[in-house]
């Protein structure tokens, strides 16, 4: 079946220039794949891109496909000018989870560039926005096939549509100094909880897990998470003095005053006479800043563990929001850590199973209904660290007030009697 | 295939990293001591029992066609020690325990046409998201964009000249899947949704677009005698998300989706608390294959930003403290009334102080 190539005058200009480019990519399998069924889905993929550049429009649109057993997990693509583009009117992607921390041995790329190419189109994306491996472009019949293929050997689907969907946790304990958890085996515990409701969408919409080992926050949790999982500590950061004059030594000392000392937004830092570095560790709100330029000097505590803020997402449909602590610190070390953070997030996704619009986010929800309403149905008390101030409006009702001041009372005692 | 020889799934869910880790960063998990920067897209991680492992960064076509994913694998065989790991933004790392292994990684890279970088304060891979390439909703491609873009940044990413790390994002609808970054390009719909209304009694289930409209501009109507949809155009905000439930509400236009450039989102801790991006220009057209006009806005903010910006300041920082005004003079980009927010909370951006820079 040896069809004209298309021609693509708009695409080929993205050969010029020193990044590399996909379309060369695409028109190397285009050329110079053996397998024929190759060629051609790039000659289509091709053809209908050229398509889009021209008309500044997209020609895909969705549809119903899935593997047997699950609901979710393939972004069915079919395409509007199939008749022109035949080869790849059908260009389904297939989102896989990536092992936790996205890391991977060059024999497993090969083994899953091998099914891809035997079963798919040979384009393949680590990783897309969710955090999926995007296997990019098949048709139905062949999903299943790949599927089985790669599902013996270890790798399973993600989620699409409104489900739990793949998480992402960063390199975090594996390589750097400031993770605080294991990030790797919050993600697994987590997530893999909820294989049943990523695999079957039946939930108000997405709902996204995201792990970053500290507050520089590499994942974005706070920003597009549901329920973001951010590692920090409670006592005193590591100071290591010696460390410190050293780099006064080498960069001055305006500088360290200028990018270290001043930059401290709850002015927690102070340089003392001798060149030693004096920390008001009460006051440090764990943002990060100082231990990111002086990673040799200033480093975590011992006593680490996590944060956790509910409700963040993008745009659609009231607005972007931020997620916002819900658990200001817990422990995430032994299994009855991990068993209470998996139960808090099966109280999450139930409450809001339960209690969300169609197509509303946890945030959204949040918002409707107030937080204190989402944090008596989960069953977690208010906390002060939950506010960035007291409300500033006196419209409010507010005749359970002693109740509510003699229970602060109880719980702090409580606490305090351990 | 016949339903009796369908296999069940296996729901094993996300697979364990541990196994695919480099042996060095197993055994020193969680007992890191300290990290360096001894070059532009090259870190060197010291555990707390000595041990060194140093990490190559490398930017790709984030779309991998598998030429060139096994060209990469045969990299991370011969120059490092076959284990990789992907970022947040697509870059592929490698890792080697030995100092005099790291050059001949970087140029094996180099001469592949990889580009080592991307690491601390450069213009890091901007993230996106598939566009016309395989999205079913775009009003732009993706990976087009970023290509000519890179082109043109790649300096910057191959080198430490900014200020801090800048963050860049697209998206190409207004759900802006592309998420917050310190400079974003997005698209932005100008005109409300065409409608075919032939189709939007059998596509669509009408009642879950009215209810996916933010202000409430769709109703129920019945056209030439079919049911179909209404849009009120004078409350209409063309923000496109009727389409996505109901493809016969077209958004996407050839002339009037344009491209608007947000700055200031950030997502660390450090300093301030993570903040939203703002938008600063917009009527850009929509200008396949290679976008200049979005480049151009792109390179004058981070020129400006370049210049003007103290150490480690993010762009939203720098902005913060320099204020608007001087922002709209130093990048001489008009300030129009679309910059004064009128959605939720609107009241908290508008300046209620004396505080005004002359
Ligand atoms: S981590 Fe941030 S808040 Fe804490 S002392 Fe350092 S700069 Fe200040
Ligand atoms: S484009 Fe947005 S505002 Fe306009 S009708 Fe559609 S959903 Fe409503």
């Amino acid at each position: 079946m040896a069809t004209k190539h298309h021609v693509t005058p708009m695409l080929d200009e993205l050969e010029n220039g020193p990044w590399p480019s996909f379309i060369s990519g695409f028109k190397r399998l285009r050329d110079d794949h053996p397998d024929a069924r190759i060629n051609g889905l790039a000659n289509g993929l091709l053809g209908q891109l050229e398509h889009s550049y021209e008309t500044r429009k997209g020609y895909w649109k969705g549809g119903t496909v899935s593997v047997f057993g699950y609901g979710g997990g393939i972004i069915p693509r079919f395409s509007e000018v199939g008749n022109a583009f035949v080869e790849s009117k059908e260009f389904h992607t297939v989102r896989v989870q990536p092992p936790a921390s996205n890391f991977y041995s060059t024999d497993m790329l090969r083994q899953l560039g091998d099914s891809w190419e035997k079963h798919g189109s040979g384009l393949v994306t680590f990783h897309g926005q969710t955090g999926n491996i995007m296997f990019i472009g098949t048709d139905t019949s062949r999903i299943q096939h790949f599927f089985d293929e790669i599902n013996e050997y270890g790798f399973d689907l993600g989620g699409a549509g409104p489900c739990v969907r793949t998480a992402m946790s960063c390199i975090g304990s594996a390589r750097c100094e400031m993770s605080c958890f294991n990030e790797q085996a919050a993600h697994r515990h987590l997530v893999n909880n909820f294989t049943d409701d990523v695999h079957r969408p039946a939930l108000p919409y997405k709902f996204k897990f995201k792990f970053s080992g500290c507050p520089n926050d590499c994942q974005n949790a706070i920003e597009r998470a549901d329920f973001a999982v951010i590692g920090t500590w409670r006592d005193d950061m590591r100071v290591d003095q010696a460390e410190f004059k050293a780099a006064i030594e080498k960069k001055g000392r305006q500088y360290i005053i200028d990018n270290v000392i001043t930059r401290c937004p709850t002015n927690a830092l102070a340089l003392n006479d001798d060149d030693t570095i004096a920390v008001d560790n009460r006051n440090c709100v764990r943002c990060m800043h100082c231990l990111n330029v002086l990673p040799k000097a200033l480093g975590v505590g011992e006593d680490r563990g996590v944060t956790i803020l509910v409700g963040g997402k993008r745009t659609l449909k009231i607005g972007d929001l931020m997620g916002t602590v819900v658990v200001p610190f817990m422990k995430l070390r032994t299994e009855e850590d991990f068993e209470q953070i998996v139960e808090m997030a099966e109280e999450i996704v139930d409450f809001w199973a339960e209690n969300g619009l169609e197509h509303e986010r946890t945030g959204e929800m949040i918002e409707r209904i107030g937080l204190v309403n989402f944090l008596e149905g989960i069953g977690i008390d208010v906390d002060p660290n939950m506010v960035s101030n007291p409300r500033q409006s006196s419209y409010i009702r507010m005749d359970g007030w002693d109740e509510a001041a003699v229970e602060w009372f109880e719980k702090k005692a409580e606490k305090a009697a351990g | 295939m016949a339903l009796e020889d369908m296999r069940p799934p296996i729901e094993t869910g996300c697979p364990d990293g541990f196994q695919y880790m480099h042996p060095m960063m197993r055994r020193n998990f969680g007992l890191w001591a300290y990290h360096e920067d001894p070059q532009p897209g090259v870190l060197l991680h010291v555990a707390k029992s000595g041990e060194k492992v140093w990490t190559v960064r490398a930017g790709t076509q984030r779309i991998l066609d598998i030429f060139t994913l096994r060209k990469l694998c045969d990299i991370g065989d011969q120059q490092a020690d076959g284990y990789v790991h992907f970022t947040i933004r697509s870059n592929i790392e490698y890792f080697v325990t030995e100092e005099a292994k790291v050059q001949p990684l970087v140029d094996a890279l180099n001469e592949a046409g990889f580009i080592v970088g991307g690491t601390r304060n450069s213009v890091a891979m901007m993230s996106h998201t598939q566009g016309w390439l395989h999205c079913d909703i775009p009003g732009t491609d993706a990976s087009g964009v970023v290509k000519a873009m890179m082109d043109e940044l790649i300096t910057e990413f191959k080198e430490w000249n900014m200020p801090n790390r800048v963050h860049l994002t697209t998206s190409c609808c207004q759900i802006n899947c592309g998420g917050q970054g310190d400079i974003a390009i997005n698209v932005q719909h100008t005109k409300p949704p065409k409608i075919n209304h032939d189709l939007v009694a059998n596509v669509c289930e009408r009642p879950s677009v009215v209810a996916r409209c933010p202000v409430a501009a769709i109703r129920p109507a019945l056209v030439n005698g079919k049911p179909s949809l209404e849009v009120d155009e004078k409350k209409c905000i063309c923000c496109g998300a009727c389409f996505p439930p109901c493809p016969p509400m077209m958004i996407n236009d050839a002339e009037h989706s344009k491209l608007a450039v947000w700055v200031g989102g950030n997502h660390s801790n450090a300093r301030g608390k993570p903040t939203f991006q703002k938008l600063v220009a917009a009527g850009i057209p929509n200008n396949p294959p290679r976008w200049p006009e979005a480049t151009a806005v792109v390179k004058n903010i981070l020129n400006a930003y370049k210049a003007d910006a103290r150490d480690w300041e993010r762009v939203g920082e720098w902005v913060e403290r320099i204020g608007w005004p001087r922002f709209f003079e130093i990048t001489n980009l008009p300030f129009t009334k679309y910059h004064v927010d009128t959605w939720k909370g609107a009241r908290n951006s508008l300046n209620a102080s004396t505080h005004i820079r002359f």
